[in-house]
């Protein structure tokens, strides 16, 4: 039974990735669909609308982030697998949840924000500084995950 | 770190010098017009609309050729060109244009009415391509199609719906039709539903043989071609060639027109700038002999305007301070380096009526927090020379110059904690030495590597972001005591100084500061002492004074305790900052992914190759959603936590009377 732990942690990471990657692509496909609507109305608008788009994406980025730290913890890239007991293992995955789950709800919610903004965009322009501001604070929730997961993983002993 | 004092003035001159003043008010572009036209009958306007419209058109007819050029004779545009900014034309270029302004005008004319012509022969040729089309199924025809028949005979031309052979069409015939001698019929073209036929009868038959075959759907052609169709198609491909060739010289004439390409460009500008004029002249008040502007200009920079004002056109101005009620517009001047950040200021909200300009401040947080964001030093070098390129090479630059020297100083700034944290495009240096040459070498990190104990760097953000924060709280009561409200300053901003100090000298020796930081920090005891007494002292003014505007004792408490409640917001502010430790973080882990993914192709030169490619798509990725998240959470650290202190924004922007083109710039007129 005492495989298990490697099976657990790598669990962990790939649900850090896995959670997050699709809350950002959940995000990231809601304000793709209203940046897409602006620029078949004005094509000049591509590049701020480009930005507020990307805005949900980076939650994908922090579950990467999260599952890289756990697999060079755990050894799976860098040489040789540790051996994790299960209760290690398990402590892992629960760090890697954070992230994970928050990043999937906080991705989609931010996409939504963002595709709101994107409608500040359109009508008017010269807001932008504060359009962009709408979206960057759904992603507070989401580093403040990102800390704790950091920290958890960071922090378990092997 | 100053919004510019402004001035607002008015200047009376006689009427006939009215376009000369006018013409040195654009050409200097300091004063914003703001013409109250007072209700009075020794005051009328001029009635300018007509001529304003006429050059508005003219202006657009310019832009219109111009169009139309670039689309018979492009010219490449780079993406960077738009950073070029508009070229600088001289008094002499300028007068000459004018001189020719109506050649030019006739040029652009001549373009928008080729242009039109080109557009009409085409709907011509559509046209004749369709006439050609309904000619199709005619073609093997080979008499016109109103052709009579001879002596004897007559020949019927027609359609019939549905695909019918010979044999369908003499049962028809023999059934609709039996005691006729005969007639011949032929098919000419069938396609799915309908038959191209002719029939040949006698004469005295005709209308029987036709009567029978109506019965079956047949019908005469709508479109009758009075010639033969085939000969008909080769007029129509004629007709069409000849005008194709027309096409052709009219686009040569085009493509000629090019050489007046800049003149237009002139024109347009030209044009665009007197449309403005006569704009503002409408609305300046005049009376028989005299004329008034009134308007906002800064105050040092008004200063030599003034005296060519009085003594070359022999105005009279009168300057006066901004009176209480008034909102003057908002215009900021910083030093070279924090003028950079500007923009970012703007796109939040110019400073209102008495506050400060914060953008000096800013500037060097936001430089700071940025470079600890990206925090790779090849990237930072990266931004950093791109930036400077861009500078050098378009000396010119419009607006985005302010953006691109901030993006400088950020990219110096991202070098600099690459250094400090040893990233250098991720681990590219130990990958490549451990994948290529088999022993692993690195430059070390000249602070600490944030992946290894990334509790420390933490703990650095959050002491980062408290200062950051408490300078914010400063300037507030630096406000408060520039505007003597003396007790607001010590209430709002001095006791909360006292708490909060007292509150961080209470956390720092705590247990949980020390399980964080991994280490414990000891005080003697007369500073723990102090900081009780500071953080106690501090709660209890808090609750004593923030309450005071209300007169309810009890009121006044409670809202003094909901104003101890704000601590918490001072925690979640605080623990925002950890998005420099986060994003610092993703910037390195997401480069040694890629360096990561590169080493797995092996040594050797496919290897490298392989490396090379990753190496460049990766990181440019990377780069470019981290220099994203960078800029974007910066902002908000700013507009946020850091505004949310003591900023209000509101004002209105300073926008002068000048020379608004579109294609160059007309150099000032500074000599005469």
């Amino acid at each position: 039974m005492s495989e298990l732990g490697i099976v657990y942690a790598l669990l962990g990471a790939a649900l850090a990735v896995l959670l997050a990657g699709a809350g950002s692509a959940i995000g990231v496909g809601i304000a793709g669909q209203a940046a897409s609507g602006v620029v078949t109305e004005d094509p000049s608008k591509f590049a701020k609308v480009l930005i507020m788009q990307l805005l949900p994406g980076t939650q994908g980025i922090y579950g990467l982030l999260v599952g890289f730290i756990t697999l060079s913890k755990i050894g799976l890239i860098g040489g040789g697998a540790a051996n994790l007991d299960p209760k290690t293992g398990l402590m892992i995955l629960a760090a890697c949840l954070p992230i994970g789950i928050v990043g999937l709800i906080s991705g989609k919610y931010q996409g939504m924000t963002s595709a709101a903004a994107i409608g500040i965009v359109a009508k008017k322009p010269d807001q932008f500084g504060k359009a962009m501001l709408f979206p960057a604070m759904v992603e507070t929730y989401a580093i403040l995950a990102l800390l704790i997961s950091i920290i958890a993983v960071t922090g378990i002993q092997i | 770190m100053a919004v510019l004092q402004m001035q607002k003035i008015s200047i009376c001159a006689l009427k006939k010098q009215r376009k000369a003043v006018l013409e040195y008010l654009q050409s200097i572009g300091i004063m914003e017009m703001t013409q109250e036209m007072e209700e009075d009958a020794a005051f009328e306007k001029m009635d300018t609309v007509s001529l304003r419209v006429s050059f508005e058109k003219a202006a657009g007819t310019a832009d219109q050729a111009l169009e139309i050029l670039q689309q018979y004779v492009p010219k490449k545009t780079s993406m960077l060109s738009s950073l070029a900014g508009k070229d600088l034309v001289g008094n002499g270029d300028l007068k000459k244009i004018i001189s020719r302004r109506e050649e030019i005008y006739r040029a652009a004319t001549r373009i928008v009415k080729e242009n039109k012509e080109i557009a009409d022969h085409k709907a011509n040729i559509i046209r004749i391509e369709n006439s050609m089309e309904g000619l199709k199924p005619w073609l093997k025809l080979d008499v016109p199609m109103n052709y009579p028949g001879t002596k004897k005979t007559s020949i019927l031309i027609g359609t019939m719906p549905g695909d019918l052979s010979m044999e369908n069409l003499y049962g028809i015939l023999a059934e609709c039709a039996p005691d006729i001698t005969g007639a011949d019929i032929e098919i000419i073209y069938k396609d799915r539903d309908t038959t191209y036929l002719t029939i040949l009868c006698l004469s005295e038959e005709e209308t029987r043989v036709e009567e029978a075959l109506r019965q079956n759907g047949f019908a005469k052609p709508s479109h009758i071609v009075t010639k033969v169709p085939l000969k008909k198609k080769e007029s129509y491909e004629k007709q069409i060639e000849q005008l194709n060739k027309m096409i052709e010289e009219i686009k040569e004439r085009i493509v000629a027109a090019d050489t007046y390409r800049e003149d237009i460009r002139l024109l347009s500008d030209y044009y665009r700038v007197r449309a403005d004029k006569y704009e503002v002249l409408g609305t300046l008040p005049q009376t028989k002999n005299t004329f008034l502007v009134t308007g906002y200009v800064p105050k040092e920079a008004f200063q030599k305007a003034r005296g060519i004002l009085e003594n070359r056109y022999g105005c009279v101005v009168d300057a006066e301070e901004i009176s209480e009620e008034e909102e003057p517009p908002v215009l900021l001047q910083n030093n070279k380096f924090s003028e950079s950040a500007e923009p970012i200021l703007e796109s939040y909200a110019l400073p209102k009526k008495g506050e400060i300009d914060p953008t000096t401040v800013m500037s060097f947080f936001y430089v700071f927090f940025f470079g600890l964001m990206l925090s790779d030093a090849a990237y930072g070098a990266i931004i950093s020379i791109a930036c400077f390129v861009l500078l050098k090479k378009f000396p010119r630059m419009g607006p985005m110059r302010k953006s691109i020297r901030l993006f400088f100083w950020c990219g110096l700034s991202t070098l600099f904690w690459g250094i400090m944290f040893g990233g250098y495009f991720g681990d590219v240096i130990n990958v490549v030495s451990k994948t290529f040459f088999g022993h692993e070498v690195g430059i070390r990190a000249a602070w600490f590597v944030p992946l290894n104990d990334p509790m420390r760097l933490l703990i650095y953000s959050m002491a980062f972001g408290t200062i950051h924060l408490l300078v914010g709280l400063g300037i507030k009561g630096y406000m408060e005591i520039k505007d003597k409200k003396y007790l607001d300053a010590v209430c709002d901003v001095g006791i909360w100084y006292v708490f909060l100090i007292g509150l961080l000298l209470l956390l720092i020796p705590s247990d949980i500061f020390a399980s964080i930081a991994g280490a414990q920090i000891v005080f003697p005891p007369a500073v723990n002492l102090l900081a009780k007494i500071m953080a106690i002292g501090g709660a209890l003014g808090l609750l004593l004074m923030s309450g005071r505007s209300s007169k309810n004792f009890g009121l006044r408490i409670a809202l003094g305790a909901y104003d101890i409640y704000n601590v918490t917001g001072w925690l979640s502010d605080v623990l925002s900052y950890s998005r420099l430790l986060a994003l610092g973080l993703a910037t390195g882990v997401i480069a040694s992914v890629v360096n990561q993914m590169g080493s797995m192709f092996g040594d050797g030169i496919l290897g490298a190759v392989g490396f090379i490619l990753v190496f460049i798509v990766g990181h440019t990725l990377n780069l470019a959603i981290n220099l994203l998240g960078a800029y974007v959470h910066t902002n908000r650290l700013q507009y946020v936590e850091f505004f949310g202190k003591f900023y209000e924004g509101g004002g209105r922007a300073f926008h002068p009377f000048k020379a608004n083109t579109k294609y160059v710039d007309f150099k000032e007129e500074t000599n005469q």
